[in-house]
C-alpha cells in the first residue's frame, strides 16, 4: 500500500502561517486547514514553486504577498447569491428595518462588493435608500479598490441577473447599472450609501453599531473557535434586536451564542439578537 | 476484474464510502442509497453535480427511500457512521483531518461546484486507506484526479464500467490515468455494497 509524498505537509503549512504572521501581520492560524492548504498548493502549482521557493518569495517580495493574499482569500462572490435569501430578507426583515430612522448595515468579508451593492439595490427597491448606509469590509485592500469602483463585466452581470430574477424583486438587475461596452457600472446613487474599508475579523475590533450584519460564506473558512470569537464581535456590534445573516450552509454552532440569538429563518440562517 | 475476495475485504474494512457522479448517475445513486442495509456501519458521502438556484428534491427523495439517516452537509459538521451525507449545490465539500466537513465557495473545477476532485483529494489525506470510492457516469473528467490520489493513498477505488455508463467520459478519464483499481458494472457495484 503506497502512500504518496504530500506536496505540502501539515507541518509545512503551519510554518507558512507562522511566517506570514511575522512578516505580514495576517493571522491564518485559525483558518480551516483543508481549504487553506488547497489554496496554497494551488499557488505553488501555478507558480511552479517548491515549498522553499514559496517561503523565500513570501519573505523577500512584498508585491508577491498581495498576489498570495488574493489567491488564498477566496474572492468568489455573486450579486444576489442565494436569491431565496434576499426574498427572505425582503419579507421578514425589511418590514422591521423600515421602522427605524437610520439603518446601518455591515457586510463583513465583502470582497469585490457584490453583496454590498445587492443590499443597496434591495434597499433602493424597498424605498429605504435614503435612510440606509452600508459598510463593506474586507482584509484585502485590492479587493476593496475593486468594490469601490463597482464595475463588473457583462458576463458576470448576466449570471447575476439570473439570480436577481429569482429574488422576487421587480424590474431587472440592469436597471441599477450603466452599461458601456463590455462592462456595467453601479449607479452612483447606490454608491453614495456605501463605504468600503479594511477590517480584519480575526484581529480588529468593533467600529459601529448596526441594525443588520451580513457575513455570508466567510465563517466556512474559519475553525470553530475563531467562529465563536467573531460571533462575540458581531453580537457586540448589533443594536438590540439587530439581525445577523449567515451563509445558507453556515449555522451558529456555539451553545453560548445559540442562546443569544433567535432564529428568524432556519433555511436562510437569519438570526436576531436577543436582549437579555 | 470482477468482485473478488480482495475487494470484498477492503470494502468491509472501509469506514467511509465516497460516491461521485454526474450526468446519468442519478438513478444508480438512488438505487445504491435505497439498498443500503440499516446496519451499514459506515459514513457515506455523495457528490453529485447539480445546478445552483434550483431547489432540488434529491435529499427528500433519497431520505424517504433510505434505511439510514440522510442529510445535506453543513459547514463543520462532524462525520458520523450510519449516515449518508449529500454535498450541497454551489459549494465545494472538503474533509478536515479531524473528521469534520469544511465548505468552500472557490472557483468551479471542470465547471462543477461541488467538484468531485476537491472532495476526493481532501478525503485521500484525511481518510488514507480507510475508505472506498466509486466514480460513476458523467460527461466530464471531474473526479479522475481525485480518485487517483485516493488510490495512491491506499483507498479502494472503483470506476463504473464506461461501456454501460450512460455518460462514459467520467469513469473513462479515471481508468485512463489508472485511478481505478476495479472497473465494475452497476450490478456488481450493488452486489459489493450488499456485502
Amino acid at each position: 500500500m503506497s502512500t504518496e509524498q504530500e506536496v505540502l505537509s501539515a507541518q509545512q503549512l503551519d510554518e507558512l502561517i507562522d511566517l506570514i504572521k511575522k512578516f505580514h501581520g495576517f493571522d491564518f492560524s485559525c483558518y480551516s486547514k483543508a481549504s487553506l492548504k488547497r489554496r496554497v498548493i494551488r499557488i505553488m502549482q501555478n507558480k511552479k514553486q517548491t515549498f522553499y521557493d514559496l517561503k523565500h518569495t513570501l519573505v523577500n517580495n512584498q508585491h508577491f504577498f498581495q498576489e498570495f493574499l488574493d489567491e488564498i482569500t477566496v474572492n468568489v462572490t455573486e450579486m444576489f447569491r442565494d436569491p431565496s435569501f434576499y426574498k427572505a430578507i425582503n419579507n421578514q426583515v425589511i418590514p422591521y428595518l423600515s421602522t427605524y430612522q437610520h439603518i446601518k448595515i455591515w457586510s463583513a468579508g465583502c470582497s469585490s462588493g457584490e453583496e454590498v451593492y445587492s443590499l443597496a439595490i434591495l434597499m433602493n427597491e424597498t424605498g429605504l435608500s435614503k435612510k440606509s448606509f452600508i459598510y463593506g469590509t474586507d482584509i484585502n485592500t485590492e479587493m476593496l479598490k475593486e468594490a469601490r469602483k463597482g464595475i463588473y463585466s457583462l458576463k458576470k452581470i448576466k449570471s447575476y441577473a439570473e439570480n436577481y430574477q429569482y429574488s422576487g424583486l421587480k424590474g431587472s438587475l440592469t436597471d441599477h447599472f450603466t452599461i458601456m461596452y463590455d462592462a456595467a457600472t453601479v449607479h452612483s446613487e447606490l454608491k453614495h450609501n456605501t463605504l468600503f474599508s479594511v477590517h480584519n475579523l480575526v484581529s480588529d475590533a468593533i467600529f459601529n453599531e448596526f441594525q443588520l450584519i451580513s457575513c455570508r460564506n466567510v465563517f466556512i473558512y474559519f475553525e470553530s473557535e475563531l467562529q465563536e470569537k467573531i460571533l462575540e464581535l458581531f453580537y457586540n456590534s448589533l443594536a438590540p434586536l439587530g439581525f445577523l445573516c449567515m451563509g445558507s450552509k453556515e449555522t451558529i454552532r456555539s451553545d453560548k451564542f445559540k442562546k443569544k440569538f433567535k432564529v428568524i429563518n432556519s433555511k436562510e440562517n437569519i438570526y436576531q439578537k436577543i436582549v437579555s | 476484474m470482477s468482485v473478488d475476495n480482495n475487494i470484498i475485504a477492503h470494502w468491509k474494512r472501509s469506514e467511509f464510502l465516497l460516491i461521485g457522479g454526474s450526468a446519468g448517475s442519478f438513478k444508480l445513486i438512488f438505487n445504491i442509497v435505497k439498498n443500503f442495509n440499516a446496519d451499514l456501519d459506515k459514513a457515506v458521502i455523495i457528490i453529485i453535480h447539480r445546478k445552483k438556484n434550483f431547489f432540488s428534491e434529491i435529499e427528500k427523495l433519497f431520505a424517504e427511500n433510505s434505511r439510514i439517516s440522510l442529510k445535506e452537509i453543513r459547514d463543520k459538521e462532524v462525520i458520523r457512521k450510519n449516515t449518508i451525507y449529500i454535498a450541497p449545490a454551489n459549494y465545494h465539500t472538503l474533509i478536515e483531518k479531524n473528521g469534520s466537513f469544511g465548505l468552500d465557495v472557490s472557483e468551479a473545477i471542470w465547471y462543477s461546484r461541488p467538484s468531485i476532485d476537491v472532495t476526493f483529494e481532501s478525503a485521500a489525506e484525511a481518510f488514507k486507506g480507510r475508505c472506498t470510492a466509486i466514480l460513476l457516469s458523467g460527461a466530464n473528467q471531474d473526479g479522475a484526479q481525485g480518485l487517483l490520489k485516493l488510490r495512491d493513498n491506499g483507498c479502494l477505488t472503483i470506476a463504473q464500467n464506461p461501456e454501460e455508463a450512460e455518460m462514459p467520459q467520467m469513469p473513462f478519464a479515471a481508468i485512463e490515468i489508472k485511478a481505478a483499481e476495479y472497473i465494475l458494472n452497476s450490478e456488481e457495484i450493488f452486489g459489493l455494497l450488499q456485502q
